[in-house]
């Protein structure tokens, strides 16, 4: 009896997320395919067939650029690699026809994704299928309708890689997400900053302001609709809250004489997190948005910053160097004085709690690099996964298993840009911008 | 003063300051270094330079009492030159009541960007703390940190990093309050 793919997926990405004994082994799923070999951390991708979505009518090009989408996230995630359709054998005619499963395991598709597309004025109504092919069996859950208006054609794309993605893997999905972020411009003494939004892969980027003032370090609500941010358009560093449909702002907690900056939103979306400057020394404070009150956490005469809620809304972790060199504490959302989790050589900062609350990802200075790692909640199996002169700033995709990031070049020449890497380590990869871009901050999963 | 006489002071210091805004690095400001025209958000104001010779222009002040004191890696600490600077940019202030000045904090790159604006904020404080000590009223004074979003310098070797990691008087004339 061969095991459920899903299962045998599952297993296979538990092992490449961490148990290391086992993951220089080689792993055979089974006597007959799918047969992933997982070494020093690197898995074969998984062979996937994903022919071009059927035309049931008037979806003209729609049909080839939702395919090509689907096709783009689910390789990009590294876990599967697309057969291309000049090696299919049969053909797809008809979404509801039968499939020759044969030809599909002739050429060793563990997956087959049948797709159709119609479009009638400016609906648009996409559905697909996803098959064990060795089983026979379509995936369950895995065959569903998306309909809605042509705009949205690259959401359903994005849609249908997240029900594939997360029925494979056991994983939730984020391709059906966007990321908020800093466009820049201009040498890097005069460097022009403004804030802009894009999916996660780079498409549809809109500009959220102009370059006319310094913004900083953008960060979502939780249901996608507001950001929060830093900037210096009244002359100091003020966080800013946008409402993203209307783009309104305001600025939040104006006291004379201090500087506030690195705000987020809690779990709840009903308190921001920040830093406030008085004096010269940074503490960190909360707000009600609904009341207007101000409490503050911390108290003390070092820096705390870089705060951010655990999922449950019930700690916070963030940055402090009262011991002399910048390392990550948790403390109770009410505040208190934290309990220092970072334990390793080097300094550490912007600590970022998952989504699924199982980790904390961090930047680590040490020895003149930067690196972005994850640790446990209590500081346990810290784990490395970038090295370059400056990376920073990670924050996590919807289903915690993501990680984007931004790495700047040195130099006078030196540039910013936006990369991505997995919590294993694997698939480090850029993400494609119009030019130099920093401080990603990705949305929820979209509705 | 009622509270709502100093309310309503407040409000008119921060009318004041908001007038001049201290974002030298707006679009449409000149370069970096280039004291005077603050031209935050795209707004140009003018300021005199004046002659470095007449010891009381903003250019004597900058070139010659020296508008930058610089801090060692991760540092708020002023060192003895610093203090020196300190020393002469206090005279001077207290000789020329009719400018005020913004306090501008910066740190090299080495560092995650929220730690190094609240790095920059700490020099910016030692740097008035200093100043009010030496006499300077400190309504004259205000601080911003630009963390390490404006560097002087654009190395990536202590040669820059060194220059980078400073606090800078920037003087308006004309703003005392």
């Amino acid at each position: 009896m061969i095991r459920p793919m899903r299962q045998i997926f599952q297993t296979l990405l538990v092992l490449a997320l961490g148990l290391g004994a086992l993951m220089s082994a080689p792993v055979l799923a089974q006597s007959s395919p799918p047969r992933i070999v997982i070494g020093q951390g690197v898995i074969e991708p998984m062979p996937i067939a994903i022919p071009t979505f059927i035309d049931e009518g008037g979806a003209g090009d729609y049909a080839r650029e939702i395919t090509r989408v689907v096709i783009s996230d689910l390789e990009g995630t590294g876990f599967f690699r697309n057969i291309g359709e000049e090696a299919h054998i049969s053909r797809i005619t008809s979404f509801d026809g039968g499939v020759a499963f044969e030809d599909w395991k002739a050429i060793n598709a563990q997956v087959l994704v049948t797709g159709a597309v119609s479009v009638s004025g400016d609906r648009i109504t996409v559905k697909f299928r996803a098959y064990d092919v060795f089983n026979g069996t379509t995936l369950e859950g895995a065959a569903l309708q998306f309909a809605g208006t042509t705009q949205g054609w690259r959401r359903m794309s994005h849609k249908v890689a997240d029900v594939i993605y997360s029925k494979i893997t056991g994983e939730g999905g984020y391709f059906d997400s966007r990321v908020v972020f800093v466009s820049e411009s201009g040498p890097k003494n005069q460097r022009l900053k403004r804030l802009a939004v894009m999916d996660y892969d780079g498409a549809n980027v809109a500009y959220l302001t102009d370059s006319n003032s310094i913004v900083l370090a953008p960060r979502f609500s939780p249901t996608g609709d507001r950001i929060l941010y830093t900037s210096y358009e009244s002359g100091f560093p003020r966080i800013t809250l946008m409402d993203v449909g209307s783009l309104r702002r305001q600025t939040l907690d104006e006291q004379p004489g201090t500087m506030t900056f690195a705000p987020r939103f809690s779990p709840d979306g009903g308190t921001v997190v920040f830093s406030l400057e008085r004096g010269g020394n940074t503490d960190i404070y909360s707000l009600s948005l609904s009341s207007g009150r101000l409490s503050q956490l911390t108290n003390a005469p070092s820096i705390e910053t870089a705060p951010s809620f655990s999922p449950d809304g019930s700690k916070i972790v963030f940055e402090s160097d009262r011991t002399g060199s910048p390392q990550i504490y948790i403390m109770p959302a009410s505040g208190g004085e934290g309990t220092r989790i970072s334990g390793g050589k080097g300094r550490y900062g912007t600590p970022v709690w998952s989504p699924r609350g199982d980790y904390i990802a961090f930047t680590k200075q040490n020895e003149g690099r930067f690196h972005i790692g994850v640790m446990r909640t209590d500081g346990t199996e810290e784990r490395l996964l970038t090295a370059s002169f400056l990376d920073e700033g990670p924050t996590w995709a919807p289903n915690g298993r993501v990680l984007m990031f931004t790495r700047e070049t040195s130099g006078g020449g030196g540039q910013a840009s936006l990369w991505s890497v997995d919590i294993t380590g694997r698939n480090l990869k850029q993400i494609p911008t119009d030019g130099p871009a920093s401080d990603p901050a990705w949305s929820p999963l979209l509705p | 003063m009622s509270l709502a006489a100093k309310s309503l002071l407040l409000i008119a210091v921060l009318g004041l300051a908001a007038c001049n805004n201290p974002d030298r690095y707006g679009a449409g400001a000149g370069g970096p270094g280039g004291a005077g025209g603050a031209g935050g958000a795209g707004g140009i104001d003018t300021t005199g330079l004046g002659d470095p010779n007449n010891p009381t222009s903003i250019a004597y002040f900058n070139q010659r009492v020296g508008d930058r004191v610089l801090f060692a890696v991760d540092q708020s600490t002023l060192s003895p030159e610093a203090r020196s600077v300190l020393a002469a940019q206090a005279n001077w202030l207290n000789q020329n009541p009719g400018y005020a000045a913004i306090i501008e904090g910066h740190a090299d790159e080495q560092g995650t960007r929220e730690y190094n604006l609240a790095l920059g904020a700490r020099r910016a404080a030692a740097v008035q703390n200093f100043l009010i000590s030496q006499g300077v009223a400190a309504n004259r004074l205000r601080t911003i940190s630009y963390g390490k979003e404006r560097p002087i310098e654009v190395c990536s070797t202590e040669a820059c990093y060194s220059q980078n990691r400073r606090a800078v008087t920037v003087l308006s004339a004309g703003a005392g309050v």
